[in-house]
């Protein structure tokens, strides 16, 4: 198996006329933890969903595992993947939203659940028992029965976080996750996410945390105006960053 | 200085003048109607009497409520049907669900009614090759009764449905594709359920509305409440009589189904603030699956 995770080579993306993604060249590998930072507008979050085909991509080549994203390539033409095959490869790629998009009709625990029961074929035991541990981890333990109306914005993430994890993925993405929550409950979340990388999960994270970026990350991209910027450690970008609009924006931040 | 707690205030209520002379007069008016109407001679208030429990009536009203539960079951089936084609990305389907409503709205439900009770004129036999039956075999008052209410009800369903489907969250559905779920999956275990909230109140008000359209299958003598009223009455010469008693069954069942409607209002405006439902929500989908599920509530 690569060592590379995804792969973005000339990723272009436009709604309509306007270009959003304008050329970005990529590597995750494997195990790696990388965060996307850049001011609003910058493109970074359209990038993030179309690595699980949310958006189509528009010009490049954008692959996961060396599998092309919603594309099957033959010859030198590419044919649209049908909404099956596509489904099959978001089974294995994790997503956490910033809105995050429980389903307020089931409980925490049916929320985890349900997935790997419907799209699985995992057995309903196999599955409870699964997702009680995954609450466990994430510390929620004692409100699996809750609905998600009854739970604050930190216990909905993490029960988010969890429900992407039960599905066993190879790769997890995150979309602002702490940015809609209260301050005081964006550390139990970003403690959550630090586990998972200390585990050695694949994850691709766009956020305005600079702080949780410089503890966790591997690399750290900035990016703007549909472009990567600046792209490498943690101690390179964030604390010595070489381009003016890099500087700029993090001046503002921190 | 110390401050004593003043006096409540004992003020001189506005007189409603205006609303008591209005209530006298309509107390007056409705007075004089009931009057004229009870002691009217050309009604035979004991013919009402007698009809109003006799067995062919009530087997009228079964008529009637078999109607309205079938068609009902069949309306909101083709609705959700129709709504979901309605909003497919699939440009035939789309097309499809448009001209059903386009006809089957744009047409009265009585001629709707008569098409299919005479559809044996132009088409005498139905079936493929050797397999076919007597088109008047086939459907009787019934059968066409039930026929028309329910693919005309499943055009005004489509339009409720749809309107729950809207409702729900763009972003649930976004959450379900990032899971893996496929269209029909994700429709079916995350945008209906919740859709139900939106969907629900408003189907009440179909089910009332369609116990008395039901009334229309006279046209076609398929035996309802209001058939068997109207044969009595041109039999027997007492017409309004039986209108009377007509009207009786259908106000006593309509307070009935008024009553559950505004009970199930109540319970789903509960949950009505925006996205996250409240537990009431959750717990009602938990009861209907509890109801569903083989091994009972083992939640």
């Amino acid at each position: 198996m690569s060592d590379v995770m995804v792969k973005a080579a000339n990723v272009h993306k436009s709604f309509g006329h306007v270009e959003v993604l304008k050329g970005i060249d990529l590597e995750v590998k494997n195990g790696e933890v990388f965060c996307l930072l850049g001011p609003s507008g910058s493109g970074k979050s359209t990038f993030l969903r179309c690595i699980n085909h949310l958006e189509r991509v528009t010009a490049g080549r954008l692959s996961v595992e060396g599998e092309l994203i919603g594309y099957r390539e033959v010859g030198d033409k590419l044919h649209e993947m049908k909404p099956k095959e596509i489904a099959a490869q978001r089974r294995d790629i994790g997503m956490v939203f910033q809105r995050f998009n429980l389903f307020p009709h089931l409980t925490a625990l049916e929320n985890v659940m349900q997935a790997p029961m419907k799209i699985r074929g995992v057995s309903k035991a196999e599955a409870r028992t699964q997702a009680l541990a995954l609450l466990d981890r994430v510390g929620l333990s004692s409100r699996v029965d809750n609905y998600p109306g009854q739970l604050s914005g930190g216990q909905q993430q993490r029960v988010a976080i969890a429900r992407a994890l039960a599905m066993k993925p190879k790769l997890m993405l995150f979309d602002e996750p702490t940015s809609a929550l209260d301050p005081e409950l964006v550390g139990e979340v970003l403690d959550v996410m630090k586990d998972l990388a200390r585990e050695g999960m694949t994850m691709i994270v766009v956020t305005h945390e600079i702080g949780f970026a410089r503890e966790v990350a591997d690399t750290v991209v900035f990016m703007d105006g549909g472009v990567v910027v600046e792209a490498g450690s943690p101690s390179q970008v964030i604390d010595n960053p070489q381009h003016d609009r890099t500087k700029s924006f993090l001046s503002k931040v921190l | 200085m110390s401050v004593a707690a003043p006096e409540a205030i004992k003020a001189v209520p506005i007189r409603h003048y205006g609303q008591w002379a209005t209530a006298a007069v309509v107390i007056v008016a409705v007075g004089a109607l009931v009057w004229s109407v009870g002691t009217n001679d050309a009604i035979q208030w004991n013919v009402v009497g007698d009809y109003l429990f006799r067995p062919e009536i009530f087997h009228g009203i079964g008529i009637t409520l078999a109607l309205t539960a079938f068609s009902m079951v069949a309306g909101i089936i083709g609705g959700i049907l129709l709504a979901v084609m309605r909003l497919s990305g699939n440009p035939v389907l789309r097309t499809v669900s448009t001209g059903y409503l386009w006809i089957f709205r744009g047409t009265p439900v009585l001629v709707q009614l008569v098409i299919w009770f005479n559809l044996g004129l132009v088409f005498p036999a139905i079936g493929i090759g050797s397999l076919s039956t007597s088109t008047n075999d086939l459907i009787s008052p019934f059968g066409a009764a039930l026929l028309a209410l329910a693919l005309n009800e499943a055009a005004y369903m489509t339009e409720i449905v749809r309107g729950g489907i809207l409702s729900v969250d763009p972003g649930q559905t976004e959450a379900a594709h990032a899971l893996g779920y496929s269209g029909a999956k994700t429709m079916r275990l995350i945008v209906l359920p919740q859709a139900m909230r939106v969907i629900v109140p408003p189907t009440g008000n179909e089910v009332i509305t369609m116990l008395k359209t039901t009334s229309l299958v006279y046209a076609i003598g398929a035996q309802d409440l209001f058939t068997e009223a109207y044969n009595f009455g041109s039999k027997n010469f007492t017409l309004f009589e039986m209108y009377l008693v007509a009207c009786f069954w259908y106000l006593a069942m309509t307070t009935i189904l008024t009553t559950l409607q505004s009970r199930l209002e109540k319970k789903y405006a509960k949950g009505s603030h925006a996205v996250p439902a409240g537990p009431g929500f959750g717990r009602v989908i938990g009861k209907v699956r509890m109801l569903r599920s083989p091994e009972g509530g083992a939640r």
